[in-house]
């Protein structure tokens, strides 16, 4: 491989040369995206700490069971797996507008920027549903001797642990930690993805105005797919610590 | 490919392919492993509902889970986010500092779990061997 001959003789820290062999923005951007991870695992970890501290958490199969337009049916894990993929395939498309960068095709690039602007849309609509569908979402809840309807939001959990009730079973206030937890998690991802899409537009803009034909390379496309791939990442994690387990 | 340099900074270009084979490669992949994720949530869902879970498969299987995470985190990174092309040097700089995640993790969720220990055993609510025993204890501070 030409790569490893070019390697083996070079002098990477004897200056004039970057000894990461990237450019400035691009090893800054890693360091960003990796302090970033920092935040994100220091927000999981926390999560998972009181989870960890309680005798009883949430049953996210029983949270997480509805489906837009489906009604009451009882549809575990279906949602999720559906903003799951869209987040893949928007993944997808934004390395392909990078691929299509480094080919200088600048219709490629524009083409795949759109579908990924897209996806990151439709992530964020179904974001959306899910957060109204929570906060709107009433449950019985036997609190005092008494049956209130609760909605699931920071200070409120309607899923507690279920005791029988005039010969029914019905849910005690659960840990109020998971509504906040829930929504601090997600809506700084949700945050995350906003502002990726702000950036993919900008980045589409920047394409369609030549900046980049005329910069001679599409490097920013490179960044910018860095970020938002890196929030495709992070979904992954808060897809298995809420979801999943 | 053109041969424009992107900053005089960088020593050589990596080699780009004109295929898009190995993205969509690492698509499937990626979309294998959320379904198999998928498959195993499920199974963890049809325990919970059976009669009698059993903790020890569920803990498995999460783990299960775990691993299959980690694997969909290594694709993202190393191939979508080209840290696999980068330089060695370049890698171990984002790499190594993330290691912090093992001490992070192992430390606070050992933390959680001592912290219900605790107050199970203060609380009054636990099992009723260890209420006695914070009984005496207590009996015998008065």
């Amino acid at each position: 491989m030409s790569t490893a001959a070019v390697t083996q003789g070079t002098k990477w820290w004897s200056g004039g040369r970057s000894p990461f062999n990237a450019s400035y923005g691009k090893v800054m951007m890693w360091y960003f995206l990796m302090s970033d991870a920092f935040t994100f695992g220091a927000f999981l970890i926390s999560y998972g700490t009181i989870r960890f501290s309680q005798n009883h958490w949430v049953d996210p199969n029983h949270v997480f069971n509805s489906f837009p337009f489906a009604g009451h049916a009882n549809l575990p894990l279906a949602f999720v797996s559906l903003m799951t993929f869209i987040l893949i395939a928007s993944s997808v498309t934004m390395v392909l507008a990078v691929h299509e960068g480094h080919k200088m095709n600048k219709a490629g690039v524009e083409k795949y920027m759109l579908w990924t602007i897209l996806g990151g849309l439709c992530f964020l609509s179904c974001q959306a549903w899910e957060w109204t569908h929570l906060l709107t979402g009433h449950h019985e809840v036997l609190v005092n001797g008494q049956i209130e309807l609760w909605n699931t939001t920071v200070s409120h959990n309607p899923f507690g642990p279920e005791v029988m009730f005039n010969g029914k079973e019905v849910a005690t206030p659960g840990p109020i930690a998971f509504g906040s937890y829930f929504f601090e998690i997600t809506g700084f991802h949700g945050f995350h993805v906003f502002s990726g899409v702000i950036i993919n537009v900008i980045m589409y803009i920047k394409t369609k105005m030549n900046h980049f034909e005329q910069r001679g390379h599409y490097e920013m496309i490179e960044k910018a797919g860095l970020y938002w791939h890196f929030v495709d990442l992070v979904w992954v994690f808060v897809f298995l610590c809420f979801y999943l387990i | 490919m053109s041969a424009s340099s992107s900053s005089n900074e960088i020593t050589y270009h990596f080699e780009h392919t004109d295929s898009t084979k190995f993205i969509w490669r690492t698509f499937w992949i990626l979309s294998a492993l959320t379904v198999a994720e998928l498959g195993i949530g499920l199974l963890i869902y049809t325990i919970h509902k059976g009669a009698h879970p059993n903790p020890t498969y569920v803990l498995a299987f999460k783990g299960m889970v775990c691993i299959l995470t980690l694997a969909k985190a290594y694709y993202i990174v190393s191939v979508f986010m080209h840290l696999g092309d980068e330089i060695r040097n370049m890698i171990m700089t984002i790499v190594v500092p993330l290691c912090l995640f093992i001490w992070f993790i192992a430390a606070f969720l050992w933390d959680g779990t001592s912290w219900k220990n605790l107050r199970n055993e203060y609380n009054g609510n636990a099992p009723i061997e260890r209420v006695e025993k914070a009984a005496t204890e207590k009996g015998a501070k008065d």
